[in-house]
């Protein structure tokens, strides 16, 4: 879709490079967290909880402390007192205060020469617990005599009368619900429920921490974003955040969870006690499972309004979610807008609470609260266009948001892609494949916000007529790639010639982590304004020797141009030239960029799925996939695939197999990878993607994030798959064998 | 005066007022009339808020402009993965 106000024509744009860390990444060469070492480096182990929720009466050390090679042991005690908010909820986090809240959480760490040494004498350290009541269901939290955990929990926001395990209330909507619900021909209401998922990175966490008696340190870590990494482990240690040099490595996956810290702080207190001796930390993939962020289970009632013609009339959701011990955690600020803002619905209502439970501190998940709201109102949408025999894309196209509709949420959207990708999906093969015996087809929109945040970026012009791009977002998804492309279509450069580097917190002003899809929006945006910067500055020198005015010289192709006739007849000088003599010239050419950046484009898909499931056992194979996703402007398309493919590939884990388990003494079942089953190669066909380009108007290439969306419609759309497939309709995920069977089954009877 | 449109469970807060009139220019000042006009919510808005300005999600900034029309929807502190 060409749009005015929006650049088109690009010469590298829209290429698909070499990315600049394969090569590493597939000799090895790549440093992840755990790859790095010190001389002197101590190793470290934990010492976590196996109770759900226990009293912490005595922690004795004394034994772990007599082995030899054994330099120091923490516990709460080492840390400061005094903490408030979100500090003291890191602090609890990482080292448990009064009370163990979940299976698996900190209660002391040691560090020793070795990694198998300070293993044992984890194994030494003596805990006395109290053993307390325990919750873990979300529901089962908010029962009447259900523990209350931490008394006093709720904040300003719940109203008098709830459980005392309720920690947050939000509400809001539109319109006449009672108009809407009676203007429609059918109304059905039914509650979905999601287990807890785990974001499955590949690369454990893991880091390096040195801190001296001077309170001055360094870090090196596996991390979405440094920044937070020095400004959350400085709070938890009360120390400045300043004195701390935080470097990120290589990260192996991240999809949120390693936007905050969990253990990270351990290696700088132990690193103190040992007198300044580097720690190192890698968590076991247990370790990672029971004790770093999942994200929330959720229950949610959903109430639907719909016309015979597939009018939705009004809509209804109550959505409770648990995102731990800990308040806050839970995406109900999140969900609850999602829910539907895929819609332009004329009568809305959104309720939702979040409730603690004795399970691990969640953090953000692709998307955080988008796929179980997804799940929520896309399956009851399908349920209704089955029943009312409709076809689930004309109902989505008559009932989507366009450019101008009034979200759900409240603000008015701009430029949007939604019916746009429900078009593509529509007109794709894949919608018109005959399906055969135990076969059926699902489709679900979905939706993220995006984000902007701060931002901080660097440029360098070199000698040779490179640039050198520093920035402060690890890359995850392909941004370094990504924003090469950019810096070199602006300044007219071969993508060769521009080197991104991501750089430790001493470099750059503080930026935000990787996250809420906004590296290349935003992180590029501020390369792309840093390098019209140096642009800027390039003209001026050209000016400067051919003795006319710098506004009579313009930029194009990576040389300065006299701008017309007037300007005087002189050959293009290029970046090289203009490089080779910056020293002479005035000096080092550098541009720099930082903001808060805004306009961002929110970001919508539409996928279809093909299933077909094995009546005798229950299990469901993925026939062929699609996603369909508006990445306003795809940079590197191949990588935009990619995080089309990954999303898809995540969300179908959640809809099929992936669940926390939790037996009935609130310890996790599956802490391993074999019991926890994330898909494989195996199991997933090809996945099928088309690009739609709508434009964002805020950035100067067009760019949305395009990291989160594809997680969101999965659920529902491989639930409705089954649905087609089997006639039974599967309310709680995952939709794992037994339960599709036991489904198929009760349709029976 | 900007109209900012607050969710339903803040309305308690703020006399059962689903909109309310703020005049300011920047995020930071509508923040702060609104908290001078009702101490209610500002356990709500030291928590974090973000907001929307006549369609425009501001995450977290309070120098972003607020015009004398803006419509403006307070929102959850939003995070991301």
């Amino acid at each position: 879709m060409a749009r005015d106000d929006v650049k088109t024509g690009y010469k590298l744009i829209g290429t698909r490079p070499n990315r600049p860390d394969g090569l590493d990444k597939v000799t090895g060469r790549a440093r992840y967290g755990a790859d790095f070492s010190l001389p002197g480096m101590l190793h470290a182990a934990v010492v976590r909880s196996p109770h759900a929720h226990a009293r912490i009466v005595k922690i004795d050390a004394s034994k772990a402390l007599a082995l030899d090679g054994v330099k120091a042991v923490v516990t709460r005690a080492d840390l400061p007192t005094g903490l408030t908010g979100e500090d003291l909820n890191l602090q609890d986090n990482t080292l448990a205060g009064e009370k163990a809240l979940y299976d698996g959480h900190a209660v002391a760490a040691v560090a020793a020469t070795s990694a198998l040494l300070a293993q044992d004498a984890a194994r030494l350290i003596e805990v006395t617990y109290e053993v307390l009541p325990h919750v873990t269901d979300v529901d089962a939290a908010m029962a009447p005599g259900a523990p209350v955990i931490r008394p006093g929990v709720a904040d300003y926001s719940v109203p008098e009368g709830m459980h005392g395990n309720v920690a947050r209330y939000m509400e809001f909507g539109h319109g006449d619900m009672e108009a809407g619900f009676a203007a429609a021909d059918v109304v059905r209401e039914h509650t979905y429920k999601t287990e807890a998922t785990h974001q499955g990175y590949i690369e454990p966490h893991a880091a390096v921490g040195q801190l001296g008696a001077d309170g001055r340190g360094e870090m090196w870590v596996c991390t979405q974003g440094h920044w937070y990494i020095r400004r959350m482990s400085a709070a938890v240690l009360g120390i400045e955040a300043a004195n701390l040099r935080v470097t990120p490595s290589e990260i192996g996956g991240g999809f949120g969870g390693k936007t905050t810290i969990f253990m990270e702080p351990l290696t700088l207190a132990l690193s103190k006690k040992a007198g300044g001796r580097p720690v190192k930390l890698v968590m076991s993939r247990s370790e990672v499972l029971r004790a770093t962020g999942p994200t929330a289970s959720a229950s949610m009632d959903v109430k639907l309004g719909m016309k015979k013609d597939g009018t939705i009339t009004a809509g209804q959701v109550f959505f409770r979610m648990q995102g731990g011990a800990f308040v806050g955690m839970s995406p109900i600020g999140e969900a609850l807008p999602c829910a539907f803002a895929c819609y332009d619905i004329p009568a809305l209502k959104h309720e939702a609470v979040e409730v603690i439970a004795n399970r691990p501190k969640a953090a953000a998940y692709r998307a955080p609260g988008s796929p179980m709201a997804a799940f929520a109102v896309e399956s009851l949408v399908d349920e209704m266009c089955r029943e009312l025999k409709l076809d689930p894309i004309e109902v989505r196209l008559k009932n989507g948001a366009k450019n101008g509709s009034k979200s759900s949420y409240g603000p008015v959207y701009n430029v949007i892609g939604l019916q746009e990708t429900l078009e593509a999906a529509k007109a794709h093969p894949n919608y018109a494949i005959p399906l055969g015996p135990n076969q059926g087809r699902g489709v679900a929109s979905g939706f993220w916000f995006n984000h902007g945040g701060e931002t901080s970026v660097s440029l360098a012009v070199g000698e040779d007529g490179t640039a050198t791009v520093m920035i402060g977002t690890p890359d995850i998804g392909g941004s370094r790639a990504s924003i090469g492309l950019m810096v070199a279509e602006t300044l007219g450069i071969p993508y060769e010639d521009v080197r991104v580097n991501v750089v430790e917190t001493g470099a750059l002003g503080v930026n935000e982590p990787t996250h809420g899809s906004r590296a290349t929006f935003a992180s590029g945006k501020a390369a792309v304004l840093a390098a019209g910067q140096a642009i800027k500055e390039m003209c001026k020198r050209a000016a400067a020797e051919w003795e006319i005015d710098a506004e009579a010289v313009e930029w194009k192709d990576g040389a300065a141009h006299p701008a017309g006739p007037n300007a005087g007849k002189f050959p293009p000088m290029t970046i090289g030239e203009i490089g080779s003599k910056m020293g002479g010239s005035g000096g080092p050419i550098s541009g720099h960029h930082e903001v808060t950046a805004e306009g961002v484009g929110a970001s919508f898909g539409t996928h279809v799925v093909d299933v077909e499931v094995d009546p005798e056992t229950g299990r469901t194979t993925i026939l062929r996939y699609l996603v369909v996703q508006d990445a306003g402007t795809a940079i590197h398309p191949a990588y935009v695939e990619g995080q089309y493919q990954g999303g898809a590939a995540q969300g179908i884990g959640w809809a099929l197999n992936e669940e926390y388990v939790y037996g009935t003494d609130g310890r996790l079942q599956n802490p391993i990878f074999l019991d926890y089953r994330i898909p494989v190669a195996s199991d997933l066909p090809m996945i099928d993607t088309v690009i739609v380009e709508v434009p964002n108007p805020g950035h100067p290439y067009g760019v949305r994030g395009v990291g989160e969306t594809g997680i969101t419609p999965p659920l529902p759309a491989v639930a409705s798959a089954i649905a087609g497939a089997t006639g039974a309709r599967i309310r709680s995920l995952p939709c794992s064998p037994p339960k599709v069977l036991a489904a198929i089954k009760a349709n029976r009877a | 005066m900007a109209k900012v449109h607050l969710w339903a469970s803040l309305r308690r807060f703020a006399d059962g007022q689903e909109v309310v009139e703020v005049d300011a220019a920047t995020v930071g000042q509508m923040m702060d009339a609104l908290e001078r006009a009702h101490p209610g919510l500002g356990p709500a808005i030291k928590a974090g808020l973000s907001v929307a300005v006549d369609g425009e999600v501001i995450a977290n900034n309070r120098a972003a402009p607020v015009g004398p029309e803006s419509e403006v929807f307070l929102l959850q502190r939003l995070k991301g993965g």
